[in-house]
């Protein structure tokens, strides 16, 4: 313990050093985005019993998501992941004015996502295409196409949560960054923010495939 | 705290009630959560008091079948989401874990401050469920009933999923605070067996739990908006809610015992002034009980239209939990061996644990062969056998905690006769209720009626009277030890001559823990190389 050395004001009074800080909260995030991986593995298997007892119908049920807004959603969420390292990167530079720009980017593309994913909401509302005793589409053949719909739902809105959590957590450290509490020594926070966009994008990147590309 | 000279503690300094509501000191969040447990026991002990009253006749005496229903899933989820989950490592884990390894806190302060609020939040969707008619369902909220019930499950199954982040972020803290905080010198081959334990324990919290929200996620939907998922008529599938429910809940109960498990180890150790037998085998038999949780769901589910080869299976690798159950149970015997014991109530706490929990782990072996459970699956002997883990085998060890700790929690020595007074009428109590469930279950007595046939009286009025004992010896302990905080005699920093770290630092401990930087100069058990006064006798 060495406390008679400089103490930076990022450092946390229990940790001996720099170091094990930024050790610690980059250890910390991997198990808590475990926890999410896990969360979601739920809903993986669910699709995944769903899928092999009623096959048919999955396919024929796919057919009725939008494959176009599906694939823009999915280059949208890529370059966000892109413009969120871009803002590490640019921290890691002691570049601030670029940091913020990129997470700016990041933000205007993860909302691009929402609206796109709130104009196929809309449409299945309005036809009707809905989870479990809403269900009143009737153009699906196969057993129980409800079900697709309620783990379609299922799936991609409790993405979408993440993708509000992963915006509030960018407007958090946006503002730290205005307020110059970040530098090319101290930038933890961007950095492991960074993290759990990344695992909202590649959530993302296996529901497209499983339920956009069916077939 | 009425002391001429009061020395500057963790609990006199800083002073006023907002220090104690927004503190990051993990040593007073522990007691924050101790309290909350405590008051949660309470509540969830009264209503099994009143469940065995109702059974002391036959018939309707107390509550009609309705409320019973009501009450018995109100004690199990009470007594599992509040009380025994956090119990051991949100309250005597949080308190022990940073002075246990030498640290001046856990890795994340505030986040261990979060997760305390996170289970006062979930507590009261709980208890606020218990006014807007309590769930009947059971504490396992088994569809398809739980998707039809007019009772309030949503409330309480929300509330399970918010308790359920708090322990996701404790467990968390926890494995880097273990991984990253130790201080030099520290390998983990030196670290006490209760930070092993905490550490396996930490590690089926994370992996498990987001299952358990996801279930009960999933449950909300099914009710809110009948997804079907878990519903036949709609092309789902009930049984899947089993398995989903006890992929979560049976890592759950390693959960409750592995805590308990690494306690037993550091009083064995500490009242037989000798080195522990086996480091190594106890600390890798707690991962190797973390590891086999995850396979043996399916043992709940025997009678549930799982496929026999299915069931096979499912029996054979929980036969395996007994492998490392059995290494630590003997390790620890091995150490009592021509060790210099020492009887104080922790350590009658540790024996009635050995005592208790292998009767437990014995019959849990007769559970788990497939043609025994076929006969005694939902009987009494379930709720015995459940009993002589959770409460012979974790309760107890948490009362041995409790007591070991005391003088460095509080800085006072509760009265000796008293707590053996106690003790006994726990043990006694606690054997009169249960063991005659065994034979009860046995004898066919089906589980969660409030009623039965009049063969079964004597044994039933029997438990009763056991509850009773039970609750006149947590009644003398609350007296005892509440007593103690303002008449205690104060202890001193090592009274009963343990080697770990929490008793190299004063009772109780500074803000920081320790005034000067504990060194690693002996490991935690080496009582044949250090010799350390006992201030105590």
């Amino acid at each position: 313990m060495s406390e008679s050395h400089t103490h930076p004001a990022h450092l946390a009074h229990h940790f001996s050093d720099v170091e094990q800080q930024r050790e610690s909260a980059k250890f910390g995030m991997w198990v808590f985005l475990l926890t999410e991986v896990l969360l979601f593995g739920g809903l993986f298997m669910a699709y995944a019993i769903y899928r092999a007892w009623n096959p048919d119908m999955f396919y024929n049920a796919h057919k009725a998501l939008n494959i176009y807004m599906g694939t823009a959603n999915t280059f949208v969420l890529i370059a966000s992941s892109v413009t969120m390292a871009l803002s590490i990167r640019s921290m890691q530079l002691d570049k601030r004015k670029q940091t913020i720009g990129f997470l700016i980017a990041t933000l205007a593309l993860a909302c691009i996502f929402l609206v796109i994913k709130y104009f196929e909401y809309s449409h299945k509302f309005h036809v009707g295409q809905l989870p479990g005793k809403y269900y009143s589409y009737t153009g699906i053949k196969g057993t129980n196409p409800h079900i697709f719909f309620g783990i379609y739902f299922g799936m991609t809105g409790l993405h979408g949560l993440h993708v509000l959590a992963g915006m509030s957590a960018i407007v958090w450290v946006l503002i730290k960054t205005v307020k110059k509490k970040f530098s090319a020594e101290y930038y933890t926070p961007v950095e492991m923010v960074g993290l759990y966009w990344h695992l909202v994008d590649l959530i993302w990147i296996f529901l497209f495939p499983l339920l956009y590309l069916i077939g | 705290m009425s002391e001429a000279v009061a020395e500057k503690n963790y609990l006199n300094d800083p002073k006023g009630w907002k220090s104690w509501v927004f503190t990051l000191d993990h040593k007073r969040i522990g007691i924050l959560y101790l309290a909350s447990i405590t008051a949660a026991f309470f509540l969830g002990g009264v209503f099994a008091v009143l469940i065995r009253l109702e059974l002391l006749n036959p018939g309707q005496d107390l509550m009609g079948p309705d409320t019973y229903n009501q009450i018995f899933t109100l004690h199990g989820a009470v007594m599992i989401f509040l009380f025994i989950i956090p119990s051991i490592p949100a309250a005597l884990g949080n308190f022990f874990l940073p002075l246990l390894i030498g640290a001046k806190d856990v890795a994340f302060p505030r986040l261990n401050l979060a997760s305390y609020y996170i289970y006062v939040f979930g507590s009261m969707f709980a208890v606020y469920s218990i006014f807007t008619g309590a769930v009947d369902t059971g504490w396992t909220f088994y569809t398809p009933y739980s998707t039809e019930t007019q009772t309030s499950v949503i409330p309480m199954t929300l509330g399970a999923f918010i308790l359920g982040f708090s322990s996701i972020f404790t467990g968390l803290n926890f494995i880097v605070t273990i991984h990253k905080m130790r201080i030099p010198g520290m390998t983990w081959y030196k670290l006490p067996l209760f930070v092993w334990a905490l550490y396996a324990t930490a590690i089926i919290q994370v992996v498990a739990t987001p299952v358990l929200g996801i279930t009960l996620l999933l449950l909300i939907f099914e009710r809110v908006f009948s997804v079907g998922i878990f519903n036949p008529d709609m092309g789902g599938d009930p049984v899947l809610f089993q398995h989903f429910f006890w992929f979560y809940s049976h890592p759950a109960v390693y959960i409750m015992i592995l805590p308990g498990m690494g306690i037993i180890s550091e009083l064995i150790a500490t009242f037989s002034h000798k080195k522990i037998f086996g480091y190594k085998a106890i600390a890798f038999s707690s991962l190797g009980i973390a590891f086999i949780s995850f396979l043996v769901w399916g043992h709940h589910m025997f009678v549930s239209g799982q496929s026999e080869l299915a069931a096979m299976i499912f029996s054979f690798l929980t036969f395996l939990v007994g492998i490392p159950s059995g290494i630590k149970v003997f390790n620890w015997i091995t150490t009592l061996y021509k060790g210099q014991i020492h009887f104080d109530t922790p350590m009658l706490y540790a024996l009635s644990f050995l005592f208790l929990f292998t009767i437990g782990g014995l019959t849990g072996i007769f559970l788990g062969a497939l043609a025994t459970d076929v006969h005694l699956h939902d009987t009494y002997f379930v709720v015995a056998h459940f009993h002589y883990v959770m409460m012979g085998g974790t309760v107890m060890a948490f009362l041995g905690g409790l007591h070991y700790w005391w003088p460095k929690m509080f800085g006072k020595m509760y009265n000796h006769f008293w707590s053996v007074i106690a003790m006994i009428l726990v043990f006694v109590g606690f054997n009169v209720t249960f063991f005659s469930q065994f034979i009860l279950g046995s004898q066919g007595m089906p589980r969660r009626y409030y009623n039965y046939l009049d063969q079964f009286q004597p044994l039933h009025a029997f438990s009763t009277i056991g509850s009773w004992i039970l609750g006149a010896g947590f009644i003398i302990m609350a007296i005892y030890l509440i007593h103690s905080l303002f008449k205690g005699r104060k202890a001193s920093d090592n009274p009963w001559g343990g080697l770990t770290f929490e008793w190299a630092t004063g009772s109780p401990p500074p803000h920081h823990n320790f005034k000067v930087t504990p060194k690693m100069t002996h490991g935690p058990y080496d009582y044949d190389k250090v010799l350390v006064e006992q201030t105590d006798y």
